[in-house]
């Protein structure tokens, strides 16, 4: 009797990452020792901007175990690429040059002036003291909207300009219509009435266009905190004569082309190492300048060389996310249809450019029109240099930003037409879908069902009575208000077809890699270009090659995070993983399988095309006593003496998968606050998130992403932020003072699931790494918000702490509510509250 | 340089220390016990917890020197004959780990948490482990977790 075949996918299997990692026994980069290995330890500014007048490393020297101590000058010919930057975004970008130690200007606390070198980290530390140093401190550039005032000092005097590139795009009528709508040009958050409404204008859209809302939104700067801080360690390769390169990245391939653009050293001649990562967050999707160091020092001193950042400077040397300054108006007709959109953004790259730092808005720019569907959209988005931390990719990277500003505006438009916020959703949903389609930017959205997820959301947190509660609570002036908040949110994963990144100003392809392996024993490697930091691709990427091969998850082992294994790859970022390189491993077992037919074929004497396989075995059709198993047929391709004529040996088969489309996740979101008008104490009660990431691989998993990019999202919009004092000092500068939520400040979690296949690839998939950070912000801060509606309040910044709730509710009542420094690098455009009183 | 004794995972050990090292780079660079992790410098984190004649201390904000006389368990030497821990089967069972970075600290927080508390509710839990921060799962399964070792050990 043939037992059916086991399937795999789609169950929640218990990780095979686990055991190593609950016994101490992961394989961090700061684990590895190696003999006559030193250290490196780097000198900070603790200047925002400031001329370096004097450096003398000689008396740091003479400090006991200090090997060695360098200038920037000392080793400039090192790095003849500086840190590179993989993004052009326009031809007018400008790229300041990004050297890993400066040589004239400190452009940001925590810039790299100089590094010693010792026998241990202490010493090294020890040996930093004695250098000597003088600054001429001058004037920092740490407000965008200050950087691009015509007499405002330069970050970098080379450039002639604070702005990095001003990107534009403009799809229909967009300014036509805002032109006719916009009769004051204000800025701040702001909604207006149907002011236009009968003016008889010739555009038949314009003409509809009743309401107008118009609203100013802060993404605060945030630190990505990985709790393994970045770590690297880099050795000449006695055997290779290369370097070899350990680093908590992200992105090893992507890592061995750049550290070869920096230096000089070939790319063959550099092999890079993700050991076990702990945590990224797309702060390790990056070369860091300290990366860079490391390989220089080993080629320098022909010594294995190690940088471990204590959590200070990861703060202030590792990059921050977000740091955005949104405009954003909608024009809607009286049915609550949007007609147009238009959003102008200021983004902060900080004062050097990363690897993708332009990028990151302009990605996320296409998504502002978010779930709906109209015609009229135009963007313009400008990078601005500011003395501050570089910013880069952070879980979301644009995505929330977009997400964020449309679904607080959609709020702001439902408060307008005094419509239920779901509704005005509903009415601009897009009708369900399954083959791609535009979006009002021009992206082709996958498939999508929104509606379906709107109304899982709606039955699972019981609306009605919710807004019954919320009715009594507001008659009895209950001191504790209850919010409801939505979002609906898509986002753009499956990075991505190469045209397409292309078409984005990134320079590198979108495709992935896998291997699959037969070993004589029947065993399977299965060898991918993702290089997985939590995520549990081992256990993914071995439920999906084992039930194409028809296999056990325990008979495949996953290979990954070696360039000197996997040669070839694209890495782990943008909730790429499962839809590129998930999908390359299916399509490279399914050419095992190819390939095993044709050698059972031979085996059996039968036609290729009368082979059958399932459940690992292949057999002839109609007879299937006449059957070999995929092990055996492996044996075969390996010992290779007998195989059909001219057929390589080995059942080894690799695929490069680029593929046709981004795929586009979506969801809705439901968070229930309750908000103490007392205090300003906002207290989660219930989330729902209904998220359609297609079919799922291994629930579990997608669970956890799931919690954990809630876990963030709502870190975002009521706990964490950067903060800044006026002269560029970082004040959030430990976890002492920046607030990572832990266990007690977080809800549960109301999860569920709707599956709506991508027809981007062939297991329909679409990733989840992000969906949680995307759509948290705005249902939270919609609830927070919806809450206070009563009291006139319309806006509370992010995080909405228990200070500005506060404050939000004594302004609106009138009341004094103190005067207190908030972050000075979004401080002066962010005004704690845009409503009702002080600001 | 001062002599210190301690046992740590059941074995003894006698070294000369420098005064000002910290406990975890004693346990990770002298002892080679990498279970033992920094994550934060200020013990906001917990990634370095460990055990401290059975209870959790944070050692990236304890010398070497006050460890002096004393028992220290890190998650490598939680297991029993070769036995994972209830605690480390909860975090498996109940994917209570991604990146596993925060994990033996976490995990050790958390079993001495429950000599505690045998039995905490889902509040008592989160309260307990304000101490230790996840950045990947956002807590949920890490209660559940807990949970399940409560439900196996009380």
């Amino acid at each position: 009797m043939t037992q059916a075949p086991e399937r795999y996918m789609g169950n929640g299997l218990p990780r095979k990452e686990d055991p190593n990692l609950v016994t101490g026994k992961a394989n961090w980069t700061d684990n590895i020792k190696l003999p006559g290995m030193v250290h490196m330890s780097m000198l900070r500014s603790p200047f925002a901007r400031a001329k370096v007048t004097k450096l003398d490393v000689s008396a740091a020297l003479e400090r006991p175990g200090v090997v060695a101590a360098f200038t920037g000058a000392d080793l400039a010919e090192e790095w003849p690429g500086g840190v590179p930057c993989a993004a052009v975004v326009s031809e007018e970008q400008k790229t300041p040059f990004f050297p890993p130690i400066v040589t004239d200007e400190v452009r940001h606390v925590g810039d790299v002036v100089a590094v010693v070198v010792a026998s241990d980290r202490y010493a090294a530390q020890d040996a930093l003291e004695f250098i000597e140093v003088d600054y001429e401190p001058l004037p920092a550039i740490v407000n965008m909207e200050d950087a691009l005032k015509a007499d405002s000092p330069l970050v970098h005097e080379d450039l002639g300009t604070n702005e990095c590139f001003t990107y534009t795009a403009n799809v229909g009528n967009t300014d036509e219509l805002f032109d006719r709508t916009d009769d004051s040009g204000d800025a701040g958050a702001e909604i207006r009435g149907p002011e236009i409404q009968g003016q008889g204008d010739t555009d038949e859209a314009f003409r509809q266009a009743s309401v107008v809302v118009k609203e100013r939104y802060i993404q605060q700067r945030l630190l990505p905190t990985a709790i393994e801080p970045r770590a690297a360690v880099a050795y000449p390769d006695p055997g290779h004569g290369g370097y070899v390169i350990y680093s908590s990245t992200q992105v090893p391939h992507l890592a061995k082309i750049v550290l070869s653009l920096a230096t000089g050293i070939p790319e063959n001649q550099i092999r890079v190492v993700a050991p076990d990562v702990g945590g990224g967050f797309g702060s390790k999707l990056n070369i860091y300048r300290e990366e860079i160091l490391a390989v220089v020092l080993a080629k320098t001193l022909g010594v294995p060389v190690k940088f471990v950042e204590d959590r200070s400077e990861n703060y202030q040397a590792t990059i921050h996310g977000r740091g955005q300054i949104q405009d954003i108006e909608l024009a809607a007709d009286s049915e609550g249809k949007i007609l147009g959109m238009r959003v102008k953004l200021l983004d902060d790259m900080g004062a050097y450019l990363q690897l993708l730092t332009p990028v990151i808005a302009i990605s996320g720019g296409a998504m502002f029109p978010g779930v709906y569907t109209f015609d009229n959209f135009s963007i313009e988005i400008k990078g601005v240099f500011t003395n501050l931390t570089p910013t880069d990719a952070y879980r979301g990277a644009g995505r929330p930003e977009a997400c964020y500003a449309i679904e607080r505006a959609m709020d702001s438009l439902a408060r307008e037409l005094d419509m239920d916020p779901a509704e005005i959703r509903r009415r601009n949903f897009y009708e369900p879908f399954d083959e791609p389609t535009a979006n009002p930017a021009g992206l082709m959205y996958d498939s999508f069902n929104l509606q379906g997820a709107l109304d899982r959301a709606i039955e699972l947190a019981d609306y009605q009575s919710l807004r019954e509660e919320q009715r009594r609570r507001r008659e009895s002036n209950d001191p504790v208000q209850l919010g409801i908040g939505f979002a609906t949110y898509t986002e753009i994963c499956g990075l991505g077809p190469s045209h397409a990144l292309a078409g984005l100003g990134i320079g590198g392809g979108g495709w992935e890699v896998a291997s699959v392996r037969m070993l004589v024993t029947g065993k399977v490697e299965v060898a991918t270009g993702t290089s997985p930091h939590g995520q549990g691709h081992e256990t993914s990427w071995s439920q999906i090659a084992a039930d194409v091969l028809g296999v056990t998850p325990d008979d495949v082992e996953v290979l990954h995070g070696d360039t000197g294994i996997v040669p070839f790859g694209r890495d782990t970022y943008g909730s790429r993983s499962l839809a590129v390189g998930g999908i390359a491993v299916y399509h490279a077992a399914n050419k095992v399988v190819e390939k095993g037919k044709k050698i059972a074929a031979h085996m059996l004497e039968a036609a290729e095309d009368d082979i059958e396989f399932e459940g690992g075995k292949f057999s002839v059709a109609g007879s299937p006593d006449q059957n070999v198993g995929i092990g055996d047929v492996a044996g075969a391709a390996y010992l290779g003496n007998d195989l059909p004529e001219g057929m390589e040996p080995t059942l080894n088969e690799t695929m490069t998968f680029d593929p046709p489309n981004f795929t586009f996740p979506f969801g809705a979101h439901i968070c229930v606050t309750e908000v103490d008008t007392e205090t300003g104490a906002v207290k989660i009660r219930d989330y729902i998130a209904v998220d359609d990431c297609g079919p799922v691989i291994n629930p579990t998993i997608v669970d956890g992403q799931l919690h954990g990019g809630l876990a963030q999202g709502i870190a975002q919009a009521l706990y964490e932020g950067v903060i800044y004092d006026e002269e560029g000092n970082l004040l959030t500068a430990s976890m002492v003072n920046y607030m990572i939520p832990g266990a007690p400040e977080l809800p549960n979690y109301t999860l569920d699931r709707t599956v709506t296949p991508s027809p981007s690839n062939p297991l329909g998939v679409k990733g989840v790494g992000e969906a949680g950070t995307i759509g948290a912000p705005p249902a939270v801060i919609n609830s927070v918000v919806d809450a206070l509606s009563p009291m006139g309040i319309r806006h509370i910044d992010m995080p909405a702490s228990p200070m500005r709730v506060w404050k939000a509710i004594q302004n609106a009542q009138g009341k004094p509510s103190g005067d207190r420094q908030e972050d000075a690098s979004l401080g002066a455009s962010a005004a704690d509250i845009k409503q009702g009183g002080d600001a | 340089m001062r002599r210190i004794q301690v046992s740590v995972n059941g074995v003894a050990y006698e070294h000369e220390v420098e005064p000002r090292l910290l406990l975890v780079h004693y346990l990770r660079e002298g002892l080679n016990l990498t279970g033992t992790m920094v994550g934060c410098n200020t013990s906001n984190c917990g990634a370095c917890t460990v055990l401290l004649d059975g209870e959790s201390v944070k050692s990236c904000t304890l010398f070497a020197v006050q460890a002096d006389g004393h028992e220290i368990t890190t998650v490598q030497g939680l297991q029993t004959n070769g036995d994972w821990h209830p605690m480390q089967t909860a975090f498996h069972e109940q994917h209570a780990l991604q990146c596993g970075y925060c994990t033996p600290g976490m995990i050790l927080a958390s079993v001495s948490y429950l000599k505690e508390n045998p039995n905490p509710n889902e509040e008592d839990i989160r309260e307990a482990l304000e101490g230790n921060y996840c950045r990947c799962t956002g807590y949920e399964n890490i209660v559940k977790a807990v949970q399940q070792a409560a439900g196996q050990t009380s």
